[in-house]
């Protein structure tokens, strides 16, 4: 039997020290009508067997790599550095438990640390804790920890233009508030607020892929006395201001781009930064400097009295994981990257995505919605964009979402994303496409 | 392990350095508005060769299952197959795009359906969800999903949850962020639910019972099914916490027996790895009452298609996407190579080398209810005067062991929580025995071992107060 190592002769030898005569005996405690149950699911297979079984499986996808990918709206096609998986696949990285044990553990904690000092500069923080599942529910923590903090304001003031799947996600982790969820349209400044409002959520840039103005609604909400709230796109960061610059209090962020696969979705990474005031209310993991007795520095996890663990029902949050080992290649990715490559992939993307938005801009029929945007931008299409997009899909080019997907009535709406994968090549194939298709 | 200090990333910078090489810029430049463009950005600049180094060497800095014995209570460190690795790293997986057309992710669907199915099957439930992207994020969907059947039957009043003494802190952590309030539930002599207060604290204001079981105990509560009659003839749900679940596969299906919706961490039964902290992933079954309300969407077949599809009372999404697709993967690759007969060899083995271990030390190391145990057993260290269990864990580490887990549950004091998981042989779990004694000796004779430990680590014990009083939680340069 794979995996698990004791033979025959070591069973009955253990068996026989603690005194049973068969492993059935250690189980009394189940009932017994109930006990060793048939389970339907065959016979186990070799590791051959086994690996032959799931490549047929994710050889029936088509992927970014073999197209032509311009779709984007919340997983990203980024270009991923070999340094990055090759060290995160350490197997002192990945076999490792949460260093609760700081002794046996500075190569997570520092790493985690690294993170955050990294993440904080990028986004424009004072603190960045050691990551939430993903962007979403990094998103709907931030709004329950201004919620939680709010002295009783119940009102959270949404982008209409959020991420669908976000907005989702925050509805679920409200269901049991007595909250108002309000959703506004446009530029968040313009945005409704009152002494009831506990945040104002914004995005940057929105679901649509144009960029706000923060500051005026950085100012507005404080003015309200509500917290502001900015999703950003961390790619964008290196080189458009941060969120802290224009006056953001909570930051979050979909933390795939930054170095990890799409993989179907998951897993991906969410980052929270918040300013040093809520420091003490942040949910999630946090590694801090120490010193042992000799005063050589180290790092531990620390302001643990807000969590799960230590406070029970009086916790933050139920956070008890992070999502270490995306972390990781996150923090390995800015590490390589760096001031100049990040930098640079971002130009790639802005300069790409700027060309493809002025040459669909130019063919008949189609226009181009966003008016300041970064690599993401919405193309208003002749002809229905989901029928549109499965034509092209089926030549080797996928364009975008169809907005209709999340959207039923904007059926003629297609989110187009342009990242440093894509070739002037494959952005004139895109072209030539779309005006073919629209004929 | 790598004694040497390591610098930090920023220490280790020098401007000028690059660690990647891009390709050059194939269209026109477009200019970005001045209003919009940040100045500086603060990273550091490193060449390829020392980020390689760096990490490197942070690695040798962990005790890791690859490395060591880890006999880590609750958290089932066990062998992380290397084949998981292999399959998870496919190109057809790494850039399957989640909203691509589900014609285009046939496969992806298809391996999620598969495993659903699979998992289903294991906890004996009518439906399961893969979506959750942990253990605690199954146990909010969990209550999220008790919460609300109790909300379509116009029942309202039901705020308090029931929990257990022993259970781990999520559990009360979940309740809160649901919108009700953990009541706590004391142990009785056995280390089981005390069945006289559980009948006490049952009334029409309670929604439901968040029951581990094996508990944290490394018991097997046999009252399981009288504890589930009891509160669903209170009107109330059981939720299952299934962290100790690799003590029960092909030995008992908790859907079969009361349990109305629990989450497994694929991370720990299901052999996917930790990963310094996660990503994990929570798959939550669902009997008859509350399939309908589990997150969604779920994979399912029609028609020879596979397709992605609401529960149709869905708590909805607890996450974008479908889960921790990645680590799914990994879960799935385990389950096929240990079919039915070896997910039952997996159960016998956790709960054998558990009980083993426990004959060998639980004359030095008392354990509080001396039971057999399931697949872990808590034991005491405060074993001579001045020595506490924090002593003797970080002691094991300059034996070579990673300590397992201390101070929890809480309530058996000076716990030591030790789970040698199934994938131990023999061997280690004599070693791991033996040194335990040895320490208990060094305890009376020389506890200033004990006291100063760790010496064999890049560094001692820290100052974690300190560190939490004046928090440098980044670089300052």
């Amino acid at each position: 039997m794979p995996f698990v190592a004791n033979s025959d002769a070591d069973r009955a030898a253990m068996l026989a020290r603690i005194g049973v005569g068969s492993v059935e005996e250690l189980f009394g405690d189940i009932p017994e009508a109930r006990r060793f149950p048939k389970l339907d699911l065959g016979e186990p297979l070799s590791e051959l067997e086994v690996s032959r079984e799931i490549e047929t499986l994710a050889a029936k996808n088509l992927g970014a790599s073999t197209c032509a990918w311009f779709l984007g709206a919340g997983a990203y096609n980024h270009f991923i550095p070999a340094v990055v998986p090759a060290l995160a696949s350490r197997g002192e990285f990945l076999t490792a438990y949460t260093p609760y044990q700081p002794e046996v553990s500075q190569g997570t904690l520092q790493a985690i640390f690294e993170y955050q000092s990294m993440a904080a500069g990028l986004l424009g923080m004072e603190v960045v804790n050691a990551s939430h599942y993903d962007g979403a529910t990094a998103l709907a923590e931030a709004v329950l920890m201004a919620y939680n903090n709010g002295g009783g304001r119940h009102r959270i003031l949404l982008s209409a233009d959020l991420h669908p799947e976000y907005k989702e996600v925050i509805r679920t982790y409200f269901a049991a508030f007595d909250t108002k969820i309000e959703e506004y349209s446009g530029a968040p400044a313009q945005a409704k607020l009152d002494d009831t409002t506990c945040c104002l959520v914004a995005a940057y840039p929105d679901f649509t892929g144009e960029i706000h103005d923060l500051k005026a609604a950085a100012d507005a909400a404080h003015a309200a006395g509500a917290l502001f709230i900015v999703h950003a796109d961390p790619i964008m960061c290196a080189i458009l201001k941060s969120p802290g610059e224009l006056g953001a209090d909570i930051v979050t962020a979909e933390g795939q781009s930054l170095g990890n696969a799409m993989n179907f979705g998951g897993p991906f990474l969410g980052m929270m930064g918040v300013t040093a005031k809520l420091v003490r209310k942040l949910p999630g993991r946090i590694a801090g400097e120490a010193r042992d007795h000799e005063g050589r520095r180290g790092f531990v996890l620390t302001l643990t009295a807000r969590e799960q663990h230590i406070r029970r029902e009086k916790a933050v949050s139920n956070i008890c994981s992070n999502q270490g080992l995306v972390m990781l290649q996150t923090c390995i990715y800015l590490a390589a990257m760096g001031k100049t490559g990040l930098r640079t992939v971002a130009e790639l993307c802005w300069n790409k995505a700027h060309y493809a938005a002025s040459r669909i801009a130019a063919l008949p029929g189609f226009k181009v919605e966003t008016g300041n945007f970064f690599k993401e931008f919405t193309v208003r299409t002749p002809v229905p964009a989901g029928p549109l997009a499965e034509k092209l899909s089926r030549r080797g080019v996928v364009p975008g979402l169809p907005l209709s997907r999340y959207y039923p009535s904007r059926d003629r709406e297609l989110l187009v994303c342009v990242t440093e994968m894509n070739t002037k090549a494959q952005i004139d194939l895109l072209v030539e496409s779309l005006k073919e298709a629209a004929k | 392990m790598n004694l040497k200090p390591e610098l930090l990333v920023y220490e280790l910078s020098s401007p000028g350095r690059i660690a990647v090489s891009l390709p050059e810029c194939d269209v026109p430049a477009a200019p970005i508005p001045a209003s919009l463009a940040r100045s500086d950005l603060p990273l550091p600049e490193l060449d390829e060769l020392t980020v390689v180094r760096h990490f490197t060497r942070l690695s040798q800095k962990n005790y890791s299952i690859d490395t060591h014995f880890y006999p880590l209570g609750s958290c089932t460190m066990k062998y992380n197959p290397k084949v998981n690795e292999q399959t998870a790293s496919l190109s057809g997986w790494r850039n399957s795009h989640p909203l691509a057309d589900e014609e285009f992710a046939q496969g992806s669907v298809e391996l999620i359906h598969r495993l659903q199915e699979a998992l289903r099957e294991i906890g004996g439930f009518e439906a399961a969800s893969l979506q959750p992207a942990a253990g605690a994020h199954g146990e909010l969907a969990g209550v999220f999903m008790i919460r609300a059947w109790h909300q379509s039957r116009g029942d309202t009043k039901r705020r308090k949850m029931l929990i257990p003494d022993s259970a781990h802190g999520t559990n009360p952590a979940s309740c809160t962020m649901a919108g009700l309030t953990a009541v706590t539930i004391p142990s009785d002599a056995e280390g089981g639910v005390d069945l006289a207060a559980l009948r006490a604290a049952l009334d029409d204001t309670v929604a439901g019972i968040m029951i581990t079981n094996p508990n944290t105990l490394g018991l097997f509560d046999p009252n399981i099914e009288e504890i589930a009659r009891l509160v669903h003839e209170a009107g109330g749900l059981v939720y299952g916490d299934g962290a100790n679940m690799n003590a029960l596969t092909g030995v008992f299906k908790p859907g079969e027996a009361g349990i109305d919706v629990m989450h497994f961490n694929l991370h720990k039964t299901f052999s996917t790895p930790h990963g310094g902290g996660g990503p994990g992933a929570g798959m939550v079954g669902a009997g008859s009452r509350l399939k309908d309300f589990l997150p969604g969407p779920l994979a399912v077949l029609e028609g020879g298609k596979y397709r992605m599809s609401m529960p149709s009372k869905s708590i909805g999404r607890m996450k974008s996407f479908y889960g921790n697709f990645g680590v799914l993967v990994r879960a799935y690759t385990y389950v096929r190579m240990l079919g039915a007969r070896g997910l039952r060899r997996l159960a016998e083995n956790a709960v054998l080398n558990a009980n083993y271990l426990k004959v060998l030390v639980e004359g030095t190391y008392p354990v509080k209810y001396p039971r057999r145990c399931m697949h872990e057993f808590v034991a005491m260290g405060d074993i001579a005067e001045g020595v506490h269990t924090l002593d003797v864990a970080k002691r094991l580490i300059d034996y070579g062991f990673h300590p397992p887990t201390i101070y929890f549950p809480l309530i058996v004091s000076e716990a030591l929580m030790i789970e040698p998981t199934e994938t131990e042989d023999k061997d280690t779990l004599d070693e791991f025995a033996e040194v335990l004694l040895k320490i208990a000796e060094e305890a009376k004779s020389h506890p200033d071992l004990l006291h100063a430990a760790p010496t064999t680590t890049p560094i001692g014990r820290l100052d974690e107060v300190g560190a939490a009083r004046n928090p440098v939680l980044c670089y300052r340069g």
